[in-house]
């Protein structure tokens, strides 16, 4: 099965089973080039972008002879650019040299080349095909596949393919990351030279739906709070350093100080965490963190105004030993050693301090208080537990405080992708001011399909103006939308930012008029900066 | 001095003013004139219906009692109506299926209903007429709409019936009732496994006159194996089909070329077979009119009216109600 057929099987079925089937037997079977490139973007890995969205629109109208408008009104109803251009592209006829390698590698190196020469290219490619095969080697050409197959799931069908433990293949294929030299045989080697500087899989947390009761005894459980940033492993071996996200990214160049701490502690330890941006000594939202994170070059006044700090949860490797099958307890103990030997001179470094809390009713009211402290939610850990791969149930909890919510009219609807292909599904949302709407939220996710039906109706039979694919529609559903966080915004008209905006329901009770005002959207961003402050 | 149009968009429906009845209303009128018998183009409640007459009895299935006498013409045949004269041409949507010819004072206007230029072995196939106004459906009026031949599709569809069929599950194909569910059952050999057939699709079936040797009329007791099941699409998501687990389930339809729409419709299967003609289609049937006015009464309007007339054809949109509901196979 070549890799473009590879694609659409996964994307036919549901059953989770059936992938990793397909995928093992893909990897089984695959020649060692493709074998490499399937895992590298099966995982996530992206091909640098050869010609930008509108570059491809424009390609694929030369190619077709359609006009440019028309390539669009057809994107706007596939909900997909590659799958678009893969339709209005005709006539292909498909070649030897479509296996995924042949691909990446000619892709790879088409970024140095002149826009017409890569247009050309690209072009040249497309007539090799058929259309099956045209929108996978698209997806790769617009930056993802996108095809609802997990790391995890990847894993776990390399595990069945090589024949070892997926916790095992999660570890080699880090320090497998060269494509040029992955084939199953390196996966089947043992690893560890002195030189390994690879993290361990992290551990991922399930929220925890309808409140911890049923979790038992709270005396078995350990809280922490749940922070704000960004999840990492510092790994220090042989006077060596490294940092690693939860995308298994390599982040060490973005966090100077955090290198400069982990320099201090002793070989052979891998600590747990979350990077946080501080304000004032106190670690702060993501916000903060974000303006950090935006920048490309670290200046020394970028570095000073906004510190970040590292809060450490666990201890995966200790004196050069896996603690990883130690209780969390243990492990806690071990780690509290380590960080108190080194807080005291490094204010980067802390301990995610546990959360004393009595039942979980007084948990409840902690976790509701948790934003005033830069912090999501809370944390609940089995004390008995080991350190699990992936998100395994049972162990780690998350339990966020309760959004933020306002009640606002959907003023403006576009079509949305994927799933949603054609149907008007991607919404802006306003809120009063002196008598006029004024938007502040964009969300696409929240409603079910038959809610999101219905709004499409409403929309088509409700339009307003049309410009380009945006609908200005009638003012007249309300929508109570939910945020993660909101600050104050120059750049939105509103006047503020909100975070992770999302639909809660549809407040089919309510008319337009008494939806939410800038006042009440300005008023919240002042109560979580002010209860923030007080922190400090 | 302009002409009064012969045909025009009244709050009833599709009028001709001058005869002074209706074309596929969406509201009950004093006389209809049906293009086909699918419930977006026929509606109960009017006093009497005209119509092919292989839609004749279509229309006493599906429009029940309380709706008024329906007389049946043959295709070509002529019905003077106030000096207007009215005549049906074959549209190859579906059995019975037509566009109204109108012609008045030298003048000639078409109305397509819903078409298709494919032959698919069970309608008549469509029959371009000549006219000076084409009014025209354009369900599938983007480019990325382009049909494959149906023996391509339907061996596709055999092959996935094999293959369920040595895994020991069921087939189940979504397909309407009138029109889709013939073309399918026309198109399969039936010697390759037991063919069940759901009741609305059996009535319908029946209400044609359908050849249903080898068929088998699908009950509530009904268990089997391996078996190709045609459901309308209404049965999805309820339980009618639980007792034919295990079952690989497809849907045969224009929408099936969109990725998205069909995972929406949570369809493993997706076999790209329309009705409807495709941009193609659509392009060539209008130049065969040789119309020098286009009007548009559903799909696509606005973008395929701006190609046409960017492609020197007078186009513009008209606001029908039509493809609201199991017309425009959604």
């Amino acid at each position: 099965m070549s890799f473009a057929e590879l694609y659409h099987a996964l994307s036919d079925t549901s059953s989770t089973s059936e992938k990793v089937r397909l995928l093992s037997e893909h990897f089984r079977t695959a020649a060692p080039a493709d074998l490499a490139a399937a895992v590298y973007v099966l995982r996530g890995g992206k091909v640098e972008r050869a010609l930008s969205s509108k570059q491809l629109r424009e390609l694929c109208a030369e190619v077709s002879g359609l006009p440019l408008w028309l390539i669009d009104e057809s994107y706007q109803i596939v909900g997909d650019l590659a799958e678009t251009i893969a339709k209005l592209v005709t006539g292909g006829e498909s070649t030897e040299s479509n296996s995924l390698a042949r691909w990446t590698e000619m892709l790879q190196p088409l970024r140095q080349l002149p826009l017409d020469e890569r247009k050309r290219e690209v072009a040249q490619a497309w007539r090799q095909m058929l259309e099956h095969e045209r929108l996978v080697f698209n997806k790769l050409l617009t930056g993802g596949l996108r095809i609802g197959v997990s790391r995890g799931l990847v894993n776990k069908a390399l595990a069945a393919a090589v024949g070892v433990e997926e916790s095992l293949i999660a570890q080699r294929l880090l320090s497998n990351r060269d494509p040029a030299t992955m084939s199953l045989e390196r996966l089947r080697e043992p690893l560890h030279s002195e030189s390994d500087l690879s993290p361990y899989p992290f551990c991922l947390a399930h929220p925890i739906e309808g409140g911890p009761a049923a979790l038992g005894s709270p005396e078995e459980w350990l809280a922490e709070w749940k922070w704000d940033g960004i999840r990492a492993q510092i790994v220090k071996r042989a006077g060596a350093v490294a940092i690693w996200s939860r995308g298994e990214e390599l982040v060490s160049e973005s966090f100077p100080e955090l290198v400069e701490l982990a320099r201090c502690l002793p070989d052979g330890t891998v600590l747990d965490g979350e990077i946080v941006a501080l304000r004032g000594g106190e670690a702060a939202d993501f916000a903060l963190l974000q303006q950090r994170l935006n920048r490309k070059r670290l200046s020394a006044a970028l570095l000073a105004s906004i510190p970040v700090g590292f809060i450490a949860y666990d201890i995966l490797e200790c004196a050069s030993a896996d603690q990883r099958e130690a209780p969390l307890g243990e492990r806690r103990q071990r780690l509290q050693e380590i960080v108190c030997k080194l807080s005291a001179a490094n204010r980067a470094l802390r301990l995610s301090e546990a959360v004393p809390f009595s039942s979980w009713q007084h948990l409840d009211e902690l976790r509701q208080a948790a934003r005033e402290r830069g912090a999501e939610g809370v944390m609940i850990k089995a004390l008995g537990s080991p350190y699990g791969v992936g998100r395994k149930r049972g162990a780690w909890w998350k339990w966020k405080a309760n959004p933020l919510t306002v009640d606002g009219v959907l003023v403006y609807a576009q079509r949305g992708h994927g799933r949603r292909a054609g149907l008007y599904s991607d919404y802006t949302f306003a809120v009063w001011r002196d008598g006029d709407l004024v938007p502040f939220a964009k969300a696409y996710s929240g409603l079910t399909d038959a809610e999101i039906r219905e709004v499409d109706a409403f929309v088509k039979r409700h339009t307003r103006e049309k410009f380009g694919s945006v609908r200005t529609v009638e003012p007249r559903l309300v929508f109570e939308i939910a945020f993660e966080g909101i600050q104050p915004s120059r750049r939105h008209k509103a006047g503020v930012a909100v975070r992770f905006p999302r639909i809660l329901r549809w407040r089919r009770d309510k008319p337009a008029e008494e939806a939410d005002s800038v006042v009440s959207l300005l008023a919240l961003a002042s109560s979580v900066r002010a209860s923030g402050r007080e922190q400090t | 001095m302009t002409r009064e149009p012969l045909l025009t968009v009244s709050p009833a429906g599709l009028y001709c003013p001058k005869a002074g009845v209706y074309l596929d209303p969406w509201q009950p009128v004093e006389r209809a004139l049906i293009t086909h018998a699918h419930s977006d183009h026929a509606r109960p409640g009017s006093k009497s219906y005209l119509c092919h007459h292989t839609t004749v009895p279509l229309l006493h299935a599906r429009l029940g009692t309380s709706s008024g006498q329906v007389q049946g013409v043959q295709y070509g045949e002529e019905t003077a109506i106030n000096g207007v004269r009215f005549s049906f041409f074959p549209a190859g949507h579906v059995p019975g299926s037509a566009q109204i010819l109108a012609e008045s004072d030298g003048e000639r206007w078409v109305f397509s209903g819903d078409y298709k230029t494919e032959d698919d072995g069970v309608s008549v196939p469509f029959e371009a007429v000549r006219c000076d106004v084409f009014i025209s459906e354009c369900t599938f009026g983007l480019p990325v709409f382009a049909w494959r031949p149906q023996t391509e599709v339907f061996a596709e569809l055999h092959d996935w019936w094999k293959r369920n069929q040595s895994q020991g599950a069921n087939s189940v194909v979504s397909a309407y009732a009138l029109g889709k569910a013939q073309r399918l059952l026309g198109h399969i050999d039936r010697a390759g496994g037991r063919v069940l057939v759901h009741s609305a699709v059996w009535a319908m079936c029946e209400a044609l006159g359908f050849d249903m040797s080898g068929l088998e009329r699908a009950s509530a007791e009904t268990r089997a194996e391996g078996a190709l099941v045609v459901v309308p699409p209404a049965v999805l998501g309820g339980s009618w089909l639980n007792r034919l687990a295990p079952y690989s389930l497809a849907a045969l339809s224009g929408w099936m070329a969109i990725r998205g729409m069909r995972r929406r419709r949570g369809i493993e299967k997706g076999f790209v077979l329309s009705d409807h003609a495709d941009f193609k289609g659509l392009t060539s049937a209008i130049r065969a009119t040789g119309a020098s006015r286009v009007l548009l009464t559903h799909g696509y309007t606005a973008p395929f009216a701006k190609w046409l007339t960017e492609q020197g054809v007078d186009a513009s949109e008209l606001g029908t109600s039509y493809g609201t509901d199991d017309g425009e196979e959604q």
